[in-house]
């Protein structure tokens, strides 16, 4: 990954190698922190200040299966804040929480990118189009099923 | 004389050179455009956008911080568009501000005040819930209230531009973005305190300040820090003869507005409950408080008697009493005790570089001219560490002139970050690490070399040598240790025409041993081997213990008189506050002298600081210094080359105090020692190249 | 990966970036190089740098990213002689809400894009791309990542490409969830590790971008246009389309229409019929109510304000923007005041925080539209809307601030009976905190 970047700006891995590391330690720890400015070469600092701005880095773990539903202008006119109502409801929790197995996580998300075939489901980093109530509900349930 | 541009500012008429900001063409013309995120020498934000102003032929309001003037720019910083936005600016910093005022360490010297009062909107529009979060304290002296802070990023700047230490940066975004501390919930870092002082608002407050007064019901004092040697102009806010506050906001000394730990914050050893109060002696083998005339009239008695048994004296002075004092002291001693055994600690070898120097001219740097070299060398000290100033300088004249910096230290030291190039050297080796730079510096067109106490004797003549081959303008400052190490040396307290050095004098019987304001047996075990020993000092030491006789002496911010810094730059000290019981040194010289008949007094003269800063002014190699400039809180420099100087018994070391340490004082500041408490990597090897 | 589309096709469409889409294997470098693939990096190898910067002049493309400048002026601005490197930069960080063809256009034609980063490497003399993707289009960075290898493994990217003798290297970089990153120094700046914050300008990217280098940043529908440009020449790019607005763009119409889709239409495309033809009507045949034109930053459109021809002069004329492509149609039953306070969270959220009025207004005009959906409106808020937008419109650091205000101001101007229909009653007033 800092091979992609021109000599002495290995700083500009930073934010990739976090969202990558994340992807596999669950959450930006301390010590991924440390670890990312060391390779970055950078100050803990500099890293810890990416972390707060970027929101799909997290501190704490997020479920197994992290179920982003947009709300955003497409989506709520064609019922996606019903939808995310219906997605807490159907797991139990609120925005940005986790479930007690750890198993499910939600997020009430900004635009992602899938406007014209709203209202749209992101879980983990797959898009679900045209999702309806019905529709979450059969996702979850083969999710919670295939555990 | 650089390209000008005619513009127009208001209707007034305007030359000034092309592609300066409009904000600082407006100042210099008397026009105030007003700014939070704007400071003088830190990078350009453009975030505030309380500068706007409107240029005539641009559809938007411009940002007067960032545009540079051009020719036949017609600006107006005060039309209706203008005021309006500048009050919608206004509106919006306070919508999650908490309006705390009166409580509000700030509040009377807060630039959002001033700026609400002056171009605010009077009412708020504004009936949502505020953004809340609580108070965190990052170290024994930052705290930080997130709501208060407007997020113009000064902080941020001063702590990674100007000191370089990048210990604050900026975390979340958006409205709950915040400065953030460099161990996220906590700060390791100098703790200088520049972040607090440059805060606009009261989102910074100092673990020392906060909540002791209105800063109104404080009168100030500006004097000279009394740490280290670099002479550090700090003024002090003093409230009901207590010093609550440090620092140099008015940008008066040749610090500017720079302090560090030891300037802002460690003045409070004045207050110290151990601060001796009354004279002791030593009575049963126990020092007991005594009157002031009764202790003054036995060290009196014993001094006439010694000098009529023609027995030995000893006087060691100190490294932070004033000029007049030191001049009193070794005056005393050689005049009246008439004994040549004068020394303090010497923490540089001044001899050996002013007898090299001599009738050079002006071969020895002053802070602005560490501040104006094109070419700065560290020989052998961690400056960041125990020259804060020096180092600070250094960094300025790098980032703001284009300064090129080398080092030569024995382990990793901040400036070598930006320097051109760093040699690490074993103690012993600088010379020949300062050799294989010398391609890179005789390329420089002037050159200046800071250098340690490593350097003394014969390698600092070699490094002279090398200067010299060098083909251009060098100068050289020799580091010492404390706040006047450079006055007590060039006033005299130095063992010369045969007399005997400081560890002499500790290892002889002598019959009298006269310490003042000094330690020496700090690290010296068993019974002092003076007959009789005299110790004036602020605290019961280790030297003091031992004493025959203790008198209370005033600190530095208790008194008069004038010192020297490192770089031979006389200033003048104002006392802060008064004490009751203590006595400043010059005044006990005095008085012993009086209790010693009036032959002492005629020799000595009066102890008043003035009289004898006269006597200095005529009689001390190059301390003619111009009054007015003295008077006036100005540094005056000196320049001491004149004529050979002998080599000097005894040993030259610095003590290798760190930003957190400075001697007998430092151990009485109860904020140096929480700071050093606190988590710290970075300082965690102290004194790591003493 | 599908091949299959997210929406069906419309027979109206003019299918130039998108005549592969539904190709079977569209992604492939076969499937391209048997359908025009790398025909215009070949033509481009023969032009002089002069010559290629010419004929994007000519095509009349406009930035596809949201703000339409000319991108043949973008790219003479580019020092090609410079001695330093220059970076080519695209910036795939698609989020302006209402948008949604990026994607499209890495996942079908990720080589139709390669080609245009090559060309715009051969007109700059640059040798390094970075594609810089949103983080919650990684199935996007894994799938162009692939294309990026079979390009390599064929040569068509890497050394002596396709035997020219012209060097290349494209690298993916995954953005992290930043709207504001959408901002091109802002992403240069998140492309450098840091913060997404925008910078001060100048120095313009072209001269001083990334890493302090010259760099020429497109959106990747620009880059997209290119090789179609080049290979069939910029006059007859530009004819798709209308006077100094070249070509066709991919629409992304979303919101009350029967058949929502992302479609290719040229330049200066009669809006209503985009609505009522292409995209199928509005559902129940409910009323028009207001149109987003090109994404959630633009000044809305009032149904009787439609009747006018999408390309970026005619939308300037009428008060908003063509934008990022981005159509929302709102039927007669939305709620404006709720569409606002969608918008006004949206900004809120993705306000960086660098600037006082951006940061501090998008919160409090949430706040104020959050209270009107909650019921506890009052009258005097309604004009405290419109003049906390305006003191942000154009005094913000960057364009975020304005993209705030805009569609605000608008909707407070043009629906004001929205917001007075949901006034409090008298009760809720005291629940305000009053400072």
């Amino acid at each position: 990954m800092l091979a992609a970047y021109p000599e002495g700006r290995k700083r500009s891995a930073v934010v990739p190698m976090l969202i990558y590391a994340q992807d596999e330690t669950g959450a930006v720890t301390p010590e991924l922190i440390a670890e990312v400015a060391k390779r970055c070469e950078v100050e803990p600092l500099q890293v810890d200040e990416v972390v707060g701005y970027y929101s799909m880095l997290h501190r704490k773990p997020l479920g197994k299966y992290h179920v982003q539903v947009c709300t955003n202008i497409s989506c709520l006119l064609v019922g996606g804040e019903e939808l995310y109502e219906h997605a807490k409801k159907k797991l139990g929790i609120g925005n940005k929480q986790v479930t007690a197995d750890g198993q499910f996580s939600l997020e009430e998300v900004e635009c992602m990118g899938a406007c014209s075939w709203a209202p749209a489901v992101e879980i983990n980093y797959d898009f679900h189009h045209y999702v309806t109530p019905e529709r979450l509900d059969q996702l979850i349930d083969a999710l919670r099923k295939a555990n | 004389m650089a390209e000008t541009v005619k513009l127009t500012i208001n209707g007034k008429q305007i030359e000034a050179e092309k592609g300066t900001l409009l904000i600082e063409v407006a100042r210099q013309n008397g026009i105030e455009i007003p700014a939070f995120c704007y400071y003088q020498n830190l990078s350009l934000q453009a975030a505030c956008r309380m500068c706007l102003v409107e240029v005539e032929k641009t559809p938007k309001l411009q940002v007067g911080c960032t545009l540079p003037v051009a020719e036949g720019m017609v600006v107006h910083t005060d039309s209706e568009v203008v005021r309006q936005s500048r009050k919608g600016m206004v509106e919006l910093l306070l919508t999650n501000h908490p309006l705390d005022c009166p409580v509000c360490d700030k509040g009377g010297e807060c630039e959002l005040q001033d700026m609400t009062f002056r171009y605010g909107l009077g009412e708020s529009r504004f009936v949502e819930r505020k953004q809340h979060v609580d108070e965190e304290q990052w170290s024994p002296v930052v705290y930080f209230d997130r709501p208060r802070c407007i997020m113009c990023y000064r902080c941020v700047r001063v702590c990674n531009e100007g000191l370089d230490v990048t210990a604050l940066g900026v975390g979340n975004r958006g409205v709950v973005s915040q400065i953030l501390p460099n161990f996220h919930d906590h700060l390791e870092c100098d703790e200088c305190g520049a972040c607090i002082d440059i805060c606009p608002v009261g989102a910074l407050t100092s673990g020392a300040y906060r909540y002791k007064t209105r800063p109104w019901e404080m009168h100030h004092v500006g004097t000279i820090c009394t740490h280290c040697a670099d002479g550090c102009r700090t003024t002090l806010g003093v409230r009901n003869e207590k010093i609550i506050r440090g620092n140099n906001r008015d940008s008066s000394g040749i610090n500017g507005e720079f302090l560090c730990v030891k300037g802002r914050y460690a003045f409070d050893f004045t207050e110290h409950p151990e601060r001796l109060q009354s004279p002791l002696m030593r009575a049963g083998g126990r020092l007991e408080p005594v009157s002031w005339s009764q202790a003054l009239e036995a060290v009196a008695k014993k001094f006439i008697e010694v000098k009529q048994g023609s027995g030995h004296f000893g006087v060691i002075g100190s490294c932070h009493t004033t000029n007049e004092e030191n001049f009193y002291l070794q005056k005393f001693a050689r005049q009246v005790l008439g004994t040549k055994n004068v020394d303090h600690h010497r923490s540089g070898d001044l001899a050996t570089l002013f007898d090299a120097l001599t009738d050079r001219g002006k071969v020895l740097a002053t802070v602005e001219d560490l501040a104006n070299a094109k070419a700065v060398l560290v020989v052998a000290s961690d400056l960041a560490q125990q020259h804060p100033m020096l180092a600070n300088q250094i960094r300025a004249s790098r980032r703001l002139r284009g300064a090129r910096v080398y080092t030569v230290t024995p382990g990793p030291v901040r400036e070598d970050k930006n320097a051109v190039a760093s040699v690490r050297v074993q103690k012993g080796g600088e010379l020949a690490g300062i050799e294989s730079l010398r391609d890179k510096l005789k390329a420089e067109s002037d050159l200046t070399i800071v250098f340690g106490d490593a350097i003394q004797g014969e390698s600092l003549r070699k490094l002279i040598a090398f200067g010299d081959s060098l083909g251009l303008a060098v100068k050289y400052i020799c580091l010492v240790d404390y706040s006047n190490s450079r006055g007590a040396f060039d006033m005299g307290l130095i063992p010369r025409d045969g007399g005997l050095s400081r560890e002499q004098m500790l290892a002889r019987d002598l019959d009298v041993l006269w310490v003042v304001g000094a330690n020496p047996l700090k690290e010296v075990r068993g019974e002092s081997k003076a007959g009789f020993l005299v110790v004036q000092d602020l605290f019961l030491t280790e030297t003091a213990q031992r004493a025959d006789i203790v008198l209370p002496a005033a600190s530095a911010y208790e008194k008069t008189g004038t010192v020297t810094n490192v770089c031979g730059e006389v200033q003048k000290l104002k006392a802060a506050i008064n004490v009751m019981g203590p006595k400043a040194d010059l005044e006990i010289m005095g008085l012993i002298a009086r209790e010693m008949g009036p032959a002492a007094v005629r020799t000595l003269g009066m102890w008043l600081p003035d009289k004898v800063f006269e006597e200095i002014r005529k009689t001390v190699h190059g301390y003619d210094v111009p009054m007015p400039v003295v008077a006036t809180g100005g540094a005056a420099p000196t320049m001491p080359l004149n004529g050979r100087v002998a080599a000097l018994p005894g040993s030259i070391s610095s003590a290798g105090d760190t930003l957190f340490t400075s001697g007998t004082l430092g151990r009485y500041s109860k904020v140096l020692n929480s700071v050093m408490e606190s988590p710290g990597a970075l300082y965690e090897e102290k004194g790591r190249h003493s | 990966m599908p091949t299959t589309l997210y929406n069906e096709p419309s027979p109206l469409e003019t299918k130039v970036l998108s005549k592969r889409f539904g190709l079977e294997n569209s992604h492939r470098l076969d499937t391209y190089l048997a359908h025009d693939g790398f025909k215009a990096f070949l033509k481009a190898r023969q032009m002089t740098p002069e010559q290629i910067v010419e004929e994007v002049k000519t095509s009349a493309l406009r930035g596809r990213g949201g703000a339409g400048f000319p991108t043949g002026l973008k790219w003479s601005f580019v020092p090609r002689t410079s001695p330093k490197p220059k970076y080519i930069v695209i910036n795939a960080d698609e989020s302006e809400p209402g948008t949604c063809k990026d994607r499209l256009l890495m996942e079908y034609d990720p080589h139709q894009l390669i080609e245009g980063i090559l060309i715009a490497g051969l007109a700059m003399d640059a040798h390094k791309g970075y594609l810089y993707i949103r983080g919650e289009y990684r199935y996007l960075i894994d799938h162009t990542d692939r294309a990026i290898g079979e390009a390599y493994s064929k040569g068509y990217l890497g050394k002596n490409i396709a035997g020219t003798g012209f060097d290349f290297d494209l690298y993916t970089h995954s953005g992290a969830g930043a709207y504001e990153c959408g901002e091109e120094t802002a992403l240069l700046d998140s492309l450098e590790g840091k913060r997404g914050i925008p910078r001060m300008k100048p120095p313009f990217p072209a001269v001083a971008g990334a890493w302090a280098s010259p760099t020429l940043l497109n959106n990747v529908e620009t880059f997209s246009a290119v090789p179609n440009i080049i290979r069939d020449g910029g006059a007859a790019f530009a004819a798709l389309g209308t006077p100094k607005n070249g070509g066709t763009r991919l629409v992304c119409i979303s919101g009350h229409v029967n058949k929502p889709g992302v479609y290719e239409l040229p330049l200066g495309y009669p809006m209503l019929k985009a609505i009522y033809e292409v995209a199928g009507g509005i559902p129940g045949g409910k009323k028009l109510k207001a149109v987003v034109p090109g994404g959630s930053s633009c000044p809305l459109l009032k149904a009787e304000e439609c009747d006018i021809p999408m390309d970026y002069d005619t939308l300037a004329k009428a008060g908003s923007m063509l934008g990022s492509g981005g159509m929302v149609v709102l039927d007669e039953t939305t709620d404006m005041v709720k569409f606002a306070l969608r918008i006004m969270r949206f900004y809120a959220h993705e306000s960086c925080g660098w600037c006082i009025p951006c940061r501090e207004g998008t919160t409090w005009l949430r706040k104020i539209l959050q209270r009107f959906d909650d019921g506890g409106g009052r009258k005097e808020d309604i004009p405290v809307l419109g003049e906390v937008s305006k003191n942000m419109l154009g005094r913000t650091f960057c364009a975020l601030g304005d993209a705030a205000a805009m569609p605000t101001i608008s909707i407070v101007e043009k629906f004001r009976e929205d917001f007075e229909k949901r006034l409090a009653g008298a009760s809720r007033a005291s629940e305000l905190v009053t400072v």
